[in-house]
């Protein structure tokens, strides 16, 4: 399983905060589950379009490209902006 | 390295004296403080809130200060960053550094900050006349942190 985050106006957009996801077939990285993501259409479908698009993966910012195993945590948000 | 993610506010002059109670080697101790503003882009703002992602925003904060006490020859370092409901005045963040001389305490705080702004997961939602909405990052915000990359880093 994918343990999925989202925060602040990205969780707002998709309307979710958090869900469970069987990690899924042919999806390798980050990016791949982003189009997985936006079959769902509506709001999902403009999640790769998000300007900026952040990603954490177990807690670590990683680029769009890194890699995702079974178990993962995966977030997504935007830029941050505390401090 | 104390860092702590807090709702309730802290006490600049008390937290400071904690701090750099009982360590004579400290010869130098350098703060910022950031503050909630009335304004932003123009707009006035009657309240802000701020969200955080539990668990990563330690990580993120450890890491920035072990890097600082990387860099510099620091004594130790406190990051206190609040969350929930803030409003104009209030104190969103106290970072202190510890050293044995200015130079470095100086240069490790805006380090820390720089970093903090760029790396720490925090998100700012402010309240305006026309409504709420997340404040967008700044590029200046990028650049600021930009400067302290090391060749190879």
């Amino acid at each position: 399983m994918l343990n999925i985050l989202y925060f602040a106006s990205v969780r707002e957009r998709l309307g979710r905060s958090a869900e469970e996801l069987a990690l899924p077939v042919g999806v390798r990285d980050v990016a791949g589950l982003i189009r997985h993501l936006g079959q769902r259409g509506g709001a999902w479908e403009d999640l790769a379009g998000i300007r900026n698009l952040r990603c954490a993966v177990n807690q670590q910012m990683v680029p769009l490209d890194s890699p995702l195993a079974d178990g993962d945590e995966v977030a997504f948000f935007p830029p941050v902006t505390g401090g | 390295m104390p860092v702590r993610i807090q709702e309730a506010d802290f006490d600049i002059g008390g937290e400071l004296a904690d701090f750099c109670r009982a360590d004579p080697r400290i010869g130098a101790l350098a703060s910022f403080v950031g503050l909630v503003r009335d304004v932003s882009g123009g707009d006035g703002v009657s309240e802000m809130s701020l969200e955080h992602y539990p668990g990563m925003t330690e990580k993120a904060l450890a890491a920035i200060v072990g890097e600082a006490l990387q860099r510099w020859s620091l004594i130790d370092a406190l990051v206190i960053h609040r969350v929930g409901r803030l409003l104009p005045g209030d104190r969103i963040v106290l970072v202190a550094v510890a050293a044995a001389h200015r130079a470095e305490a100086f240069a490790a705080c805006e380090f820390i900050m720089d970093y903090l702004k760029t790396r720490a997961p925090f998100w700012k939602r402010e309240l305006t006349a026309a409504g709420a909405r997340w404040v967008e990052a700044r590029d200046d915000d990028d650049r600021a942190a930009e400067r302290w990359r090391q060749p190879g880093g």
